[in-house]
């Protein structure tokens, strides 16, 4: 079982804010599947390497340059920001 | 004429005999959508003046005598977590209620280049984080066979529409399921392809090392249909194979097959009729001249676990994206949310444009990737997934396929697990083991429980996918 502070510490890494009832549920739910997932702690996993050759890993690389894109899907993209300037998004103050 | 039963390839011959046009298909198909939707609710958005300009086009081009595409005026459904340009994508979610896709999935511009009619987007649960499409923040769709019943999920709208005769075939998207196991409960064919078979460029991603789109169909010859439109490789996503990967033996026989039966997938919490009609199957196979053995697969027993951190942990980085800022809900955007700065505009933004299944997913992978847990969860349930990899290619060194269950029950009743996000999980249990692995499998028709169809799921070695549906069509003639 997690503790509520702990709960609400995750909430903050997960840039979510959570309601006084959704920490109190979050804490049950996440309480009794993480009680479920523990299961894994029966498999011996001491043999494993990760690293080991997978049928696909192969890797498909390309150069690295620019490659120009339309300027009407740019265009579509940035319209659905909620503030631009020019070609720039706007965002509120980051240092508080 | 009664288009509904027609397959991709009896269409494409109607087309060119002129025996109806591809208006009229397309027609009869906006008027299925219309008098089945208010019983179904598969889609979440139809898009009849595009469907129909589409069709004349098509039309066009049968009088010009021009040169038509594999899927020619073949009017289909797209889950809504893939971008079709002018189209709104919301994946289900509140967060994109009024996103609008400024491009096309790879996938689509394959399909359009062969002249797929797109009639719409498909409902699902939010983010493709479910099991019933009940996780939907628009809408519940029901299942055709029983609208009190679920038809799956997270491509929940993609089969009931389907399944309910109002589109020829769908997309859909498979994590740990989300295609195999509503296509099961609709009773119809749903492929999840190898993991690298098809581009994802343009799929909103949920756990990008196990998503995978594929297509749902009455038929497996549809489903080969389409799959063959869409795969191959994409610039845009360095996953992406080449066709040429995708192995196919056009002459394989039932007999001889050797068929493998892991006892994991047979045990406790599989409904006795579900068992029944698979071994079934099983026993046809057998007796046509299959060589049925057992195989074994122990490290799926814990398949469930491991999917759990793995998804949701890919989840809790990929779903960062939608912060407030560049599309989708903004909480700037609501006067009275009192945003004073960026980490309130983002924890604001998502507290209240997510739902609480997502939430509970973004929470549990932010949990086990954050530092001191990272080793305990995400290291060890990738540990896991290496036995569950090993077990599958040790099994496919005896066998030519696995044949499993897709489902331990059939459709359940809607509100039945809706609180209980563990027994949720659960009907996932036989099709998450074949994402971690990456190999790809389908789900098809094998028989009913109570007026309910019950799915097979048959596993293929990677890339075999076209042997997959090879197998399937010759079991659909058994």
């Amino acid at each position: 079982m997690l503790s509520k502070e702990e709960v609400i510490n995750i909430a903050k890494l997960a840039r979510l804010e959570l309601t006084e009832k959704e920490i109190e549920k979050m804490q049950k739910d996440l309480g009794s599947i993480l009680d479920y997932i523990d299961q894994l702690n029966k498999v011996d996993v001491s043999s494993v390497e990760l690293e080991s050759k997978d049928v696909i890993s192969e890797n498909f690389l390309r150069e690295d340059v620019v490659i120009s894109q339309n300027p009407e899907t740019i265009k579509k993209m940035l319209n659905q920001a909620p503030g631009i300037e020019g070609t720039h998004i706007k965002v509120k103050e980051i240092l508080t | 004429m009664d288009f509904a039963k027609k397959t991709i390839k009896e269409i494409q011959d109607g087309l060119a005999k002129k025996e109806f046009s591809a208006l009229e298909l397309c027609d009869f198909y906006l008027s299925q959508i219309k008098q089945k939707e208010k019983g179904i609710d598969a889609f979440l958005q139809v898009d009849v003046g595009g469907a129909k300009k589409q069709a004349q086009i098509i039309d066009d081009k049968i009088v010009k005598g021009e040169k038509l595409g594999s899927l020619a005026g073949v009017p289909c459904a797209i889950k809504d977590a893939i971008l079709v340009e002018g189209l709104n994508c919301t994946s289900g979610s509140k967060i994109l209620e009024n996103y609008k896709a400024p491009y096309n999935a790879t996938c689509i511009d394959r399909l359009k280049a062969q002249g797929a009619i797109i009639l719409g987007k498909t409902n699902m649960d939010e983010f493709a984080m479910g099991s019933s499409t009940e996780h939907s923040a628009f809408k519940i769709t029901k299942n055709p066979h029983n609208l009190s019943k679920v038809p799956g999920g997270s491509s929940g709208g993609s089969g009931a529409c389907v399944a309910g005769g109002e589109a020829v075939f769908a997309l859909g998207s498979d994590t740990g399921g989300s295609i195999r196991q509503p296509a099961s409960f609709c009773g119809i064919v749903g492929l999840k392809p190898s993991y690298g078979a098809v581009s994802r460029y343009g799929l909103i991603a949920y756990a990008s090392s196990l998503d995978q789109i594929g297509p749902m169909a009455k038929t497996a010859q549809d489903c080969e249909d389409v799959f063959k439109t869409i795969i191959g490789s994409d610039e845009k996503d360095a996953t992406s194979f080449p066709k040429d990967k995708i192995i196919q033996n056009l002459d394989l026989k039932i007999q001889g097959l050797k068929i493998g039966v892991p006892k994991e997938f047979f045990g406790k919490g599989l409904e006795p009729k579900t068992k029944e009609v698979i071994e079934s199957v099983i026993k046809k196979l057998e007796k046509a001249g299959s060589e049925v053995m057992d195989v074994s697969l122990p490290a799926c027993s814990f398949a469930l676990e491991c999917y759990y951190i793995i998804a949701t942990s890919q989840a809790s980085a990929n779903l960062a994206r939608f912060d407030g800022v560049r599309y989708g809900y903004s909480g700037i955007k609501n006067q009275e949310s009192g945003i004073k700065n960026l980490f309130e505009v983002y924890s604001k933004t998502r507290g209240k444009g997510f739902g609480d299944e997502v939430k509970r997913r973004i929470m549990l992978g932010t949990f086990a990737l954050s530092s001191g847990y990272y080793d305990a969860y995400y290291l060890k349930a990738k540990r896991v997934q290496a036995l569950i990899k090993q077990d599958f290619q040790k099994a496919f060194k005896k066998v030519d396929f696995i044949l499993t269950p897709t489902s331990p029950f059939p459709a359940f009743n809607i509100g039945e697990k809706i609180d209980d996000p563990l027994k949720m999980y659960l009907s996932d249990i036989y099709t998450v083991p074949i994402n971690l692995a990456g190999v790809p499998a389908l789900s098809m028709p094998a028989g009913m429980d109570n007026g309910l169809p019950v799915g097979l799921q048959i596993i293929g070695k990677h890339f075999s996918d076209l042997n997959i549906l090879q197998l399937a069509k010759l079991i659909e003639k058994l």
